[in-house]
Parts: structure tokens; C-alpha cells; sequence
């Protein structure tokens, strides 16, 4: 038997008025995976999220949640469903254990089980025992982050969804959240949307990186990494000029094109090269600039590509497709005088 | 129907823990205090041939103007400010279900109010027993059926309130929509009233329609024990009406 994705997107489109906020969104999201969903403000991240947990409505397409369709049954999809909107709205003037308990109680957990449930949630979320009779409105931002993502992880479901969980978060805080994302690995399939790169690499499975409202990259980061930016990058240190060094490379048969020079202090220029080949490049780079007299070799390091990179690589490719589309010219800079 | 129940139980205890919740119970008993005992003064001055407490209900409107909006501008447009709407609707609760337990938290707060003010004639009946016999304080008939019609259109008032509340992000602007829609509906079909006696040459049907509107004459025929059924169908079905209509507002505006 074939395993039903836990998320299936079908060409989702979503206009409000004139404006298309999401165009022909497609994805598919198994069961069990942490995906990221990467993309500059406005992208359509946050349309996307509400659509799929059932708040709204899309203008056309269809997603399924556990092999049902939302628009068919937005009610059973919503169980299935934990979902963290942007900012996390929460009321301040309750206290966590009971918001959670409220919470639950509207999410159908049986008043037997109500108890063990929210403690449950409670510990998973390191509330338990710091903030559990504390008022909403008294926590710090890190909390109360961590009392939405207790919330979304309410009443079992199957898919959480969270919008920027580690928005507006101190580096402890973000690792806290990262850890506990980490704990959910493997028992629930995870979608969450960030701006910060490092996180989304550090914790996710698998990126879709959404821009004007499409899909403009999914993949592994190393698959993007060859999609986007392929080749070996290198950075290195030479005491020597720039066409030397190409001169060098050039007589040792390696290909490679330098995308930046820069000149330090004396005479030393540092250098990024992208170069075609495999594994062996590094030694072979280190055998041909070390052979002259003139081209000294101070230091030579391999560079990945991190999703930044592969972000605004793709973002940018997407922008170009779009201004080419039919769009309306490029707004001249209006001058005032 | 079980999550309306939630809902409603979380609403009356929002209700219980929030201060404003107090402040305004603490306003409106001074104010309906004070005009409970001017109004017995005015009648030790000059008799009357009506009862304090058909006086007392026949001002309804002035708690009304200041309560229904500050009970329920903040139901919906607060929550949607804050976003807790938008999280309220990721559970599996129906948009009728969330509505209705704003409307029931309200009402019941709007009705234990009112019933609060039975505590002025109480309060005088005990303290001056022989004013109580001679001055029909206690007289149950009117009460009943003065406190029948402000149940009755209290389905009215506080929909109005909700359906401000659910059309807008603004809490102010809620209660003064609230306040602007109550003042119509209650002195608006009053003056329709005044223009279709003193002109007295409306059309057969218009005279129908303004009269069915008259909410003052509704309350005078409830004190005096008449209990008709078209206010109540007037009130349930315009308050019906409006509930249905912020259900799909929320459902449209998510």
C-alpha cells in the first residue's frame, strides 16, 4: 500500500482582489518530515499556512491534509492540524495551564484524558515545571513561543504548522526551539516557515523556497546547492596578482572562473573561485599555485554554499523569470524636484 | 454543541477575572441607584399613578446606550485584534458555535445586570416596610413583565453589539457603531412613531410597520401584563438575523 503524503498541494491559487498572493502552488510533504518554508516577506508563506490549516479559503487548486481535501472537510482537516499562526496571538490575561486546557477542550481531547494531555504537552515544551501557573501576559517572548507550539501540539496531530516559531527570539531561545523541534522529529511531520537561513537548514529535512507567490526551489539544501549553485566554491589567500594565479590554474588544466578579488593590506589578494571537478580539486589547486615563485599560496578553503546563498540565488533567478513574464514595465525612479 | 459550551464557559470566565467587567457592574448599579431614588423622590413629591418599578424599567434605554456597547465591542473585534480569532478557527469549532457563545456570555452578563437592580426595591422595601405596602414596590406583575421585555429585547440589543463587534478590527469603532445602531433603533422608531400620530396620514401598511417598531410600546405593554408575540418575533428574528450575518462575516473575514 501506497503511504498518503501528509501534505499534498495541488496548483493553489489565492487572490485577494487584483493582487495574487500565492500562484500555482504545488508541493507534497511526507509523512514524518520537517520542511522548511523559506521566502522573502510577501512571498505567500503565510497564505499558503492558512489555507492548508483550513482558516481560509483558496481561490482555486486543492491541498489535502492526511489524504483529505481541505475544502471538502475543513472540520476533519483541522483535527489533524496544529497550527502556530505568525506573531502567535495568545490572550494575556489567562494562565498557561488553563489556556492550554481550553485549548485542548476545543481540540476534543476527552475530559479524562484533558489532564495527562496538557501535562504532556507541558513537559515536551520545558513548561511544566517554570511556567505553568504563570500569566500569559507576564512571559517573556520565548515562552510564549513555547506555550503556541504546546497549543499547536495538542489533541495529537498528525501535521504542525508553524508560522516563524523563532520570530523575534534571543540565540538561546532559538536553540531552545530548535531542540525541541528536534524532539518531534520523526513522530509528526513538521512545516515551518522562518527568514532565519541557518535555523531552516539546521532543523529541516527538506526547503521550499517560495517567492511572488510561487514555488521556486524544493529540495534537500544539497540538491539546491547543485540546482542553484553548482560547482565547488573555494576561497583562498595568494601573495601574487589575480592573472597570475589564472594564468597558473589555466597551465594545470583547471577550469575555474573567480568570482571576486579582493585586495588585502600588502600584497596579499584573497580570491573565490568556482571551479568544475571532483573531490581532488583542493589538492590539485594546492599543486598549482604552489610551483611558482611568484603566486605563494597562504591559504585555501573549501566553501558550501549555505541557504543564504542558495536564497537569494533562487529568489533572484525567480524575480527575473517574473519581470520577463507579462508585467508591466520596470517603474522608472520618479525624480522630485 | 459541546465546543459552544466550551466556548461559553471560557467567555463567562473571562468575564469573571477581567476588572472592566466590574467597573462597568460598579457604574451601572450607581447610576440605575441614583435614578432607582430620584425616582422615588419625585414620587414622595408629586404622586403618581405608576409604580417606581414601571418608572424605573420605562429609562431602560439609558443603561442600554453605554452597556451593550462596552459588553460587547470587545467580544469579536478584540479577538481579532489580538489574533486569538485566528486561532479559535485552526480548532475544530463551528463559526455559529464561537458566535453564539459570544452572544450567550454577553446576554447573561446583560441579564444578571438588570437582574442586580431588583436589589434597589429590595433594599427600600426592607428598610421602610410601610412604603412598600402603599407604594407597590415589590409588585410582582410589573416586574415580571418588565423584566420579560428587557429579556426579550435584550436578543435584540446585544446581537446588535456582536454584529458591530464582528464586522470590524476596531474596538471603539465596534461600540460606537453599537451605540449610533441602538440609538436608532430605539429613538429612531420612536420619532417614527411621534411623525405617523401627528401627521396621521400614513399608508395603511406604513402605520403596520412603525408600529411594530415602537419599542417604548412594547415595554408598556409588557408592564402591564400584555405579552404579545410580535415584539418577541420582532426581536428574536432581527436578533437571529444579525447573529447569522456576523457568522458570515467571521467565516468571510478569517
Amino acid at each position: 500500500m501506497e503511504t498518503i503524503p501528509s501534505i499534498r498541494v495541488e496548483n493553489l491559487t489565492r487572490q485577494y482582489g487584483a493582487i495574487t498572493a500565492i500562484q500555482n502552488v504545488s508541493f507534497t510533504v511526507n509523512r514524518g518530515e520537517i520542511v522548511g518554508f523559506l521566502g522573502p516577506n510577501g512571498a505567500g508563506k503565510s497564505t499558503t499556512m492558512r489555507i492548508l490549516s483550513g482558516i481560509m479559503s483558496a481561490t482555486s487548486g486543492s491541498a489535502w491534509v492526511g489524504g483529505i481535501s481541505v475544502a471538502q472537510n475543513p472540520h476533519e482537516v483541522k483535527r489533524r492540524i496544529g497550527y502556530m499562526p505568525e506573531n502567535n496571538p495568545l490572550p494575556d490575561d489567562m494562565r498557561v495551564v488553563e489556556y492550554l486546557r481550553f485549548r485542548a477542550r476545543l481540540k476534543g481531547v476527552s475530559g479524562r484524558k484533558l489532564r495527562a494531555t496538557v501535562q504532556d504537552v507541558m513537559e515536551v515544551c520545558d513548561l511544566a515545571r517554570t511556567a505553568r501557573r504563570k500569566i500569559i501576559g507576564t512571559l517573556s517572548k520565548g515562552f510564549r513561543q513555547r506555550v503556541g507550539i504546546a497549543d499547536a501540539l495538542l489533541g495529537n496531530p498528525e501535521v504542525i504548522i508553524m508560522d516563524e516559531p523563532t520570530i523575534g527570539l534571543d540565540p538561546h531561545q532559538i536553540q531552545g526551539i530548535r531542540r525541541l523541534i528536534n524532539n518531534l522529529r520523526g513522530r509528526l511531520t513538521v512545516v515551518l516557515s522562518s527568514h532565519i537561513l541557518p535555523e531552516i537548514e539546521r532543523s529541516c529535512d527538506r526547503v521550499i523556497i517560495i517567492n511572488r507567490g510561487r514555488v521556486v526551489a524544493s529540495g534537500t539544501s544539497s540538491s539546491l546547492r547543485e540546482e542553484f549553485l553548482p560547482g565547488n566554491r573555494f576561497e583562498l589567500e595568494i601573495e601574487g596578482s589575480q592573472d597570475r594565479a589564472a594564468e597558473l590554474l589555466k597551465a594545470k588544466g583547471i577550469t575555474a572562473e573567480i568570482l571576486e578579488a579582493r585586495e588585502q593590506d600588502g600584497n596579499i589578494l584573497s580570491l573565490s573561485l568556482r571551479a568544475e571537478g571532483n573531490g581532488e580539486l583542493g589538492p590539485q589547486l594546492i599543486a598549482a599555485l604552489s610551483e611558482s615563485p611568484d603566486c605563494t599560496l597562504r591559504s585555501l578553503a573549501p566553501r558550501v554554499p549555505n541557504l543564504e546563498e542558495i536564497f537569494l540565488a533562487a529568489t533572484k533567478r525567480s524575480w527575473e523569470e517574473t519581470i520577463e513574464s507579462p508585467k508591466p514595465k520596470q517603474p522608472t525612479p520618479a525624480k522630485s524636484e | 454543541m459541546r465546543n459552544f459550551f466550551i466556548l461559553l464557559k471560557h467567555e463567562l470566565r473571562m468575564l469573571l477575572i477581567s476588572p472592566p467587567t466590574y467597573i462597568a457592574a460598579v457604574l451601572f448599579l450607581c447610576l440605575m441607584g441614583f435614578l432607582y431614588w430620584a425616582i422615588l423622590r419625585g414620587m414622595v413629591n408629586t404622586p403618581e399613578d405608576t409604580l417606581p418599578i414601571v418608572q424605573f424599567l420605562s429609562i431602560f434605554w439609558i443603561p442600554v446606550f453605554f452597556v451593550v456597547p462596552l459588553l460587547t465591542m470587545r467580544s469579536i473585534a478584540g479577538e481579532r485584534s489580538i489574533g486569538t480569532l485566528d486561532t479559535l478557527m485552526t480548532t475544530p469549532t463551528s463559526r455559529i458555535a464561537v458566535v453564539l457563545s459570544k452572544f450567550s456570555g454577553a446576554y447573561t452578563f446583560y441579564m444578571l445586570l438588570w437582574l442586580a437592580t431588583l436589589g434597589f426595591p429590595w433594599i427600600t422595601a426592607t428598610l421602610f416596610p410601610s412604603a412598600a405596602i402603599t407604594g407597590g414596590l415589590m409588585e410582582p406583575a410589573p416586574i415580571i413583565g418588565g423584566f420579560a421585555f428587557l429579556a426579550i429585547s435584550g436578543i435584540l440589543f446585544v446581537p446588535i453589539g456582536i454584529f458591530a463587534s464582528s464586522i470590524t478590527r476596531s474596538q471603539l469603532v465596534a461600540g460606537m457603531l453599537t451605540f449610533t445602531t441602538l440609538f436608532v433603533v430605539i429613538i429612531g422608531g420612536q420619532q417614527l412613531g411621534n411623525i405617523s400620530q401627528s401627521g396621521g396620514n400614513l399608508n395603511g401598511w406604513i402605520d403596520g410597520v412603525v408600529n411594530y417598531l415602537q419599542i417604548f410600546q412594547h415595554l408598556d405593554d409588557f408592564s402591564r401584563g400584555i405579552i404579545d408575540t410580535r415584539p418577541f418575533f420582532y426581536y428574536t428574528s432581527t436578533g437571529a438575523l444579525l447573529l447569522g450575518l456576523a457568522t458570515l462575516v467571521i467565516e468571510a473575514k478569517a
